[in-house]
């Protein structure tokens, strides 16, 4: 049925919305050199111009507080003080006094020396601030030219942000209060203004081509960010229609809050830990807002990406702590880095492999590349203190190099006890199961390691060789497979054999057709995205775990996928 | 002129925050104050300066100020750097 979509990107973040549009244009302006006349009247002109920034910062530092917390804040704080900086005010007013030349030009000018010296610090931390100055320059010249600019942490009313792509100190800064949806013209589901919708919540339709020519400021559009529709000025219908799903939506989602604060137990009292998956520090939030009783996941690979070189033991240290910091007591489980396969760093050639995910990823490229293990460890250890983690290997596929990983880690941690350094005493270490070779020797590796996670994308295209990512054969691609299901009751079993608890993290973790079944196979642990926890635990309470043991066992002599889907009562 | 020699032991080194403090406690003194480290010198009073160094856990600052409360400027903050920028709020 034809309902008249004007526009189809790539939805990335679900839900629906509705809303007026606010175009984020960038601010553009030209700074020439001018000879001036009145020296005077140049030199007041600039310290008003400056005066006023601090103003609008001051201000804005003022709601940060509340909305970002104290770091963001701090941030603010330095870029006030910038303003206030002998050595680029005074000297600006000297040069203006000296030289004649119109103040913007002056500004620029002597502001742009320091953004230089910053980007050339070894700390990534230092090379970002370089971007304060940035923000800085932009926000005198805009004064100096009256150019008036939206201020994204200050919106007036619900907006749905239009842009070619958002940043990430955009998306930082922005009053997530107020921002009801995301459209832009480029990115996918992996892009910096995808993942930050999913982690915010914000319903999102990404790659939409021109949608900033096709809208501009006050239009009102309907947006659909499951199906990554788009109606621009929709009919009445169309209106009615959506606000229906909308408040639909609002009503399943505040019933599940009710589960926010509830423990993931059966109805029969077995705990099963409702964890969820994040990539960087700023999914935390959204992640407590949704019960999550931990991280599963924490995918170190976003430090990595983005960027122009490895990142420093201290960027990633703050990192991690952060996390740790924020979900204390709760467990934390990191990953260690897991690049290769998709995942490819500009900074690093590994060079075009024919089987990439057979290929020099993860673990593998770490076992070659110890100084980029040994860093990332050496952060971790050095973060532990700040709450509970758990270090988890990626992609090993046998035991051997279980052993050296664990090797190196126990010779980093004797290196930085012999140097004073406070590690702590309980840190769990733990790898993934998702290489077949794994599964099939988990009695052995389960007595080298303090738990299991299985990560259920890998192993089901590994199990069944297939590529998930060729759309020709997705219809192989199952987590219902039986031989899948085999492995994973092994893996399961094994790990209990051991006392090690066993866990999963992937989309399996967080399907509801799936998590019955997991659960009655003997999963301890499932972690999934922020936005399915509330439901899975739902899902958890409302289950007697006997029953849903009783009936996992009856698939264990089953052959197919539509066997098992009958017998499940699950269709499709 | 006086002197004193201090070590960052600040975990993620001179960053934002603990700078910004810094460089507010510098602004309340009436003397010159630098800060000499690796070999150059910066002004202390400037955030950008100040920033610029790009020190980290472990190193040495020898912070410098000369002028009429020399004395008071110098030791106040060598207890901040000692204190981890902890006494002052932002």
């Amino acid at each position: 049925m034809d309902r008249g979509v004007d526009l189809k990107g790539i939805g990335v973040s679900p839900g629906v919305a509705l809303g007026r549009v606010l175009l984020l244009k960038k601010t553009e302006y030209k700074i020439e050199k001018r000879q001036i006349v009145d020296v005077g009247k140049e030199k007041s002109k600039f310290l008003h111009a400056i005066e006023q920034s601090i103003q609008e910062l001051g201000f804005i530092k003022g709601k940060a507080i509340k909305t970002l917390g104290k770091d963001k804040a701090a941030i603010l704080d330095a870029q006030i003080l910038m303003l206030k900086d002998p050595e680029i005010v005074l000297k600006t007013v000297e040069t203006i006094e000296k030289e004649k030349i119109n103040s913007e030009y002056v500004f620029n000018r002597t502001a742009s020396e320091y953004i230089v010296v910053l980007e050339n610090l070894e700390s990534e931390y230092m090379r970002e601030r370089a971007s304060d100055i940035r923000d800085i320059i932009e926000r005198v010249i805009r004064n100096l030219l009256g150019i008036k600019k939206v201020e994204l942490s200050n919106l007036e009313k619900e907006t749905v942000l239009v842009a070619h792509d958002l940043t990430p100190s955009e998306t930082a800064t922005m009053d997530k209060e107020k921002v009801i949806g995301f459209l832009t013209n480029i990115g996918g589901k992996t892009s910096h203004s995808a993942i930050m919708a999913k982690t915010l919540g914000i319903p999102a339709v990404v790659g939409l081509g021109n949608v900033t020519q096709l809208l501009s400021d006050g239009d009102f559009v309907v947006l659909d960010g499951a199906k990554g529709e788009l109606f621009i000025e929709p009919s009445e219908e169309i209106i009615k229609e959506y606000t229906k799903i909308k408040k639909e939506q609002e009503r399943v989602k505040s019933e599940l809050m009710l589960f926010k604060e509830c423990e993931g137990i059966t109805s029969d009292g077995k705990k099963i830990e409702i964890f969820g998956n994040i990539g960087t520090p700023e999914d935390v939030a959204f992640l407590l807002q949704n019960g999550a009783e931990g991280v599963g996941l924490y995918r170190t690979e976003f430090i990595f990406m983005d960027r122009k070189a490895f990142p420093t033991e201290d960027d990633q240290f703050c990192a991690y702590k952060s996390v740790l910091e924020a979900l204390k007591p709760k467990v934390v489980t990191i990953r260690t880095l897991d690049i290769g396969g998709d995942k490819e760093l500009p900074y690093l050639n590994i060079g075009k492999e024919m089987n990439p995910f057979l290929g020099y990823r993860a673990i593998r490229f770490c076992l070659k590349n110890h100084e980029v293990f040994k860093t990332q460890l050496r952060a971790l250890l050095r973060a532990s203190v700040y709450g509970n983690l758990k270090i988890m290997f990626p992609m090993i596929s046998s035991l051997e190099e279980l052993l050296e990983a664990k090797k190196i880690l126990a010779e980093e941690k004797k290196k930085l006890t012999e140097k004073g350094i406070s590690i702590s005493s309980e840190i769990e270490v733990g790898m993934m199961i998702e290489v077949p070779s794994a599964a099939v020797i988990s009695d052995q590796l389960a007595k080298h390691v303090d738990f299991f996670s299985i990560g259920s994308n890998d192993l089901i295209q590994y199990t069944c060789a297939v590529d998930r990512m060729n759309e020709k054969i997705q219809h192989l691609y199952n987590p219902f497979n039986p031989a899948v299901l085999r492995l994973i009751k092994t893996v399961i079993d094994n790990g209990h054999k051991e006392n090690i608890p066993v866990g999963m993290c992937g989309e399996m973790a967080g399907d509801k057709e799936l998590i019955p079944l997991l659960i009655g196979m003997g999963l301890d642990e499932l972690s999934m995205s922020a936005s399915s926890v509330l439901a899975a635990k739902k899902l958890v309470k409302s289950s007697a775990y006997e029953k849903l043991k009783r009936r996992a066992d009856g698939i264990a002599n089953m052959g197919s996928v539509q066997e098992i889907k009958a017998y499940l009562d699950i269709r499709g | 002129m006086q002197r004193v020699v201090v070590i960052l032991k600040n975990e993620t080194g001179l960053h934002a925050r603990p700078a910004s403090v810094f460089v507010k406690e510098a602004a309340k003194y009436k003397s010159d104050i630098s800060i000499l480290t690796k070999g150059q010198e910066y002004n202390a009073k400037s955030i950008m300066s100040v920033l610029s160094m790009g020190v980290i856990k472990g190193e040495e600052l020898m912070i410098i100020a000369e002028g009429e409360d020399e004395k008071e400027a110098v030791d106040a903050l060598k207890a901040l750097v000692e204190k981890n920028f902890k006494w002052i709020g932002v």
